[in-house]
């Protein structure tokens, strides 16, 4: 059962600035984004204009402004990563979801992020699939591993 | 509960006597220094659950349960050996625990079919612990006489990978806050700030600001409330040895943060854990559950009128939040856009009131100095950088992990005699110190040793402690393109040197790693004009940037185009790129003794660049081959190659 967004702004005090990070994690964490209500109710409530509210979720990067897909792609781009050949491992996610980084597909089943470091540097290249390691991957897997999630769907 | 019964009123209390008999044996039992069944421990940190220490655990249960054995599994944390994850030690007994690499969760029967029957596996072993009280297994070799372990000195790693980082008991039964609690009922603050003023401890977050002179600022500063906060916002790709630290012994991060807030008479402690690390903020948030329930947190500790409290706050990911002042605006609930210094956060930081931001790492050391005093401290390391540093090795080494060393121990010894060398029998190129504002060093400047000082002086940077070694394989150009990428996209835009700058950088260094193709006169003037100014830039962003971050933006660049020169020309005049990594810049040919002419690379080829007929050798037209590599990975005959 989901809380209503009522219910995770009133666990804040009104008008505290500091909780204003805890409060749009706490929404996103049972939402999975941050929608154009959650941004104007929680300005109303932290007493900011919501235009402010926008600008600092925008600032970080952990804030998501569309839904994520039912299965969640996230590859590695820290320096390891990097040099094990993690961005052509990226576009070949890309190419065979056929997204770029940062979308979801249109019918919900897919999207993917690009991260910075997810600390598996030993595993190199790494990514993550709704929590799900993968590590060493090649690039001739990747296609498998999508069709692995494709028919699961 | 018994357990803690026994521990606050037989070893925290205090008129503790710790020498009685019982008192000995039971600690032992609770740091599983003797056993009574056997004990399974699986290094579960996060590199352990990427290589698979969920799937082990399973297991291990699963052939606990099938062959009704009593046993006791325990998820310890990392002890540092990432590549040989997930690593699975076993105590039987009265015998040394014994550990074993890569046990993966199929392999787990024959292991434990193995060690339940007295018999050590050929494969897959990694050592025995050393332990006085314990039979030693013939044939098997002392952990801490491996190449990797002997030339490292543990003092914030000691227990990780070793203790149960779930159970604040097991801390408690290794002499942990114990020292808190000398602190408090012994030491005035301005003591405790004097012993680690002389301990000489600095900063490990990359500034090496004295830890005790910080203190002693924020201690002299008069309010009437001070906080404390905990940086653990690891954002540097390539380090994770906070999070190897708070995952495999949280409790030790704990009392040092305890000591440090006593110190400077902050009541109020923030944890500020990046996002992302999931699994730290869980311990985090599991132990300091268990110091309110010892009684540790609150009001009037241990009856020593000493109140105390820490939040944790997640940090919602930005690089620049590793800087202190821009840490302070993100709990403030503000961006995290770093302050104009002074005033220096020991005397304003957070909601204006004084408050000391230290590194994990720098916290973790304060147990240590305060239970063996600052001389025993003083002993390790060089007259300029006292103590031990962590270094995360990743990259092309043969061992990836977290190595502990003395200050003053030579690069060379870290990644040769500690990491074994580069991976596959590869030549070693560079190696990546201080994340990416740190700078490449090529081998010729490997015997620079650790330290503060040693490598500014040679315009490199310790940061927080990531190691990345580079092969023959890896393009400097590349790489200082990669960073100069992730710094731009991280630049918080406060300053318009770092937020453009950086950007020209990088498009600066597309330009010389892309392929000419149709370029009109202006352009390639453009192209060389940025080579040109790519100097005078860097100068530019480094002498005008408000932050530590945006002062070092340009060394990545700097270092790499000082050291390996003849790679940057190479790619702006030959248009070439040794590695092979710049894809744009390969150029291919087709061997024509193996091509037999299938058309594969002639259908694929998306810029018609390769001609020929069907059953006779192609060719590829140089002029309008864009890289693209399809050829080459199309061809079964291996007749596509590179020049």
């Amino acid at each position: 059962m989901q809380a209503s967004l009522d219910e995770i702004i009133s666990r804040y005090k009104a008008g505290s600035r500091e909780s204003l990070l805890p409060l749009l994690q706490d929404i996103q964490i049972e939402f999975g984004y941050l929608n154009e209500e959650a941004i104007l109710r929680v300005g109303q409530h932290i007493k900011l204009p919501s235009s402010k509210v926008y600008g600092i979720a925008t600032f970080y990067d952990q804030f998501r402004f569309v839904q994520k897909g039912k299965f969640h792609f996230k590859v590695c781009r820290g320096t390891s990563c990097h040099m094990h050949g993690s961005l052509s491992i990226l576009r070949e996610v890309e190419r065979v979801l056929n997204l770029k980084e940062g979308q979801t597909s249109r019918d919900g089943r897919f999207s993917l992020e690009a991260v910075s470091c997810m600390g598996a540097c030993g595993s190199a290249p790494v990514m993550n699939v709704n929590g799900e390691f993968k590590t060493a991957i090649a690039i001739q897997d990747i296609a498998q591993i999508i069709n692995f999630y494709r028919s699961t769907i | 509960m018994d357990e803690k019964k026994f521990l606050i009123e037989k070893v925290l209390a205090v008129k503790a006597d710790l020498t009685q008999r019982e008192v000995i044996d039971a600690l032992a039992l609770l740091r599983h220094d003797t056993v009574n069944i056997p004990v399974v421990y699986i290094g579960s940190g996060t590199c352990g659950k990427v290589a698979g220490a969920n799937d082990t655990f399973v297991a291990v249960n699963r052939y606990l349960e099938e062959k009704n054995i009593k046993a006791e599994v325990v998820q310890v944390g990392c002890i540092g050996l990432c590549s040989y994850e997930p690593l699975v030690d076993i105590q039987l007994p009265g015998k040394a625990r014994i550990s074993f690499k890569s046990i993966t969760h199929e392999r787990v029967e024959t292991l434990l079919d193995d060690i339940f029957n007295s018999e050590v596996p050929t494969e897959n072993v990694l050592g025995q612990f050393n332990n006085k009280r314990h039979n030693r297994w013939n044939n098997v070799p002392l952990i801490n006489e491996l190449p990797f372990f002997r030339l490292q000195h543990r003092v914030v790693l000691a227990n990780c990978g070793v203790s149960n980082p779930d159970s604040i008991s097991d801390y408690i039964a290794r002499g942990g806050y114990q020292t808190y609690l000398k602190c408090i009922r012994n030491y005035t603050s301005e003591k405790i700030c004097n012993i680690v003023d002389q301990s000489g401890l600095r900063g490990r977050g990359g500034g090496g600001y004295l830890t005790g002179e910080k203190w002693m600022m924020a201690h002299n500063t008069v309010s009437d409330q001070k906080y404390l906060i905990c940086n653990a916002a690891e954002s540097d790709p390539g380090a994770f040895m906070d999070r190897a630290v708070i995952e495999g012994d949280p409790h030790l991060l704990l009392e040092g943060i305890a000591i440090t807030a006593y110190a400077i008479g902050a009541t109020k402690a923030y944890i500020y854990v990046m996002d992302e690390y999931s699994q730290a903020y869980f311990m985090l948030n599991q132990a300091i559950n268990q110091l309110k329930d010892f009684g540790f947190i609150g009001y009037n500790i241990f009856e020593s009128g000493v109140d105390f409290k820490i939040t944790l706050v997640k940090g919602p990911g930005a690089f620049v939040c590793g800087e202190e002042t821009a840490l302070i605006n993100s709990i403030e609930g503000k961006r995290g856009m770093p302050r104009p210094k002074p005033p220096y956060p020991a005397i304003e930081g957070l909601f204006g009131k004084p408050t000391v931001i230290n590194n994990v790492e720098t916290l973790a050391n304060i147990p240590f100095i305060l239970r063996h005093g600052p001389l025993h401290f003083n002993e390790i390391g060089i007259p300029e950088a006292r103590g031990t540093k962590v270094f995360a090795i990743s990259g092309k080494a043969m061992i990836t992990g977290l190595v502990e060393v003395p200050m003053g121990t030579s690069i060379r010894d870290i990644i040769f005699k500690i990491a074994g060398g580069v991976k596959d029998g590869k030549d070693f190129k560079a190696v990546q110190i201080g994340g990416p504002s740190g700078s490449c060093l090529p081998a010729s400047q490997l015997d620079l040793t650790v330290g503060y000082e040693s490598l500014w002086s040679e315009g490199a940077i310790i940061g927080s402690g990531g190691m990345i070694v580079m092969d023959e394989d890896t393009c400097m150009v590349d790489i200082a393109k990669f960073f100069m990428n992730f710094l731009q996209k991280e630049s918080c835009g406060k300053c318009i040197p770092c937020r453009e700058g950086t950007r020209r950088i990088h498009e600066i260094l597309e330009n010389i790693t892309r392929r000419p193709t149709g370029e009109s006169g202006f352009e390639v003037l453009e192209r060389f004009k940025g080579i040109i100014q790519l100097a005078d830039l860097s100068e530019v962003i480094r002498d005008t940037s408000l932050c530590g971050l945006g002062q070092t933006a340009p060394n990545p660049l700097l270092s790499a185009m000082k050291w390996f020169r003849d790679e940057f020309e190479e790619h702006v005049f030959d248009r070439k790129c040794r590695a092979g990594v710049c894809k744009e810049l390969r150029l291919f040919y087709i061997d024509v003794d193996k091509c037999i002419g299938c058309v594969a690379c002639l259908r694929k080829c998306p810029s018609n660049a390769i001609v020929g007929q069907p059953r006779q050798p192609h060719f590829i037209i140089e002029e309008k081959c864009i890289g693209c590599g399809i050829c080459f990975d199309v061809c079964k005959f291996v007749a596509v190659k590179l020049k």
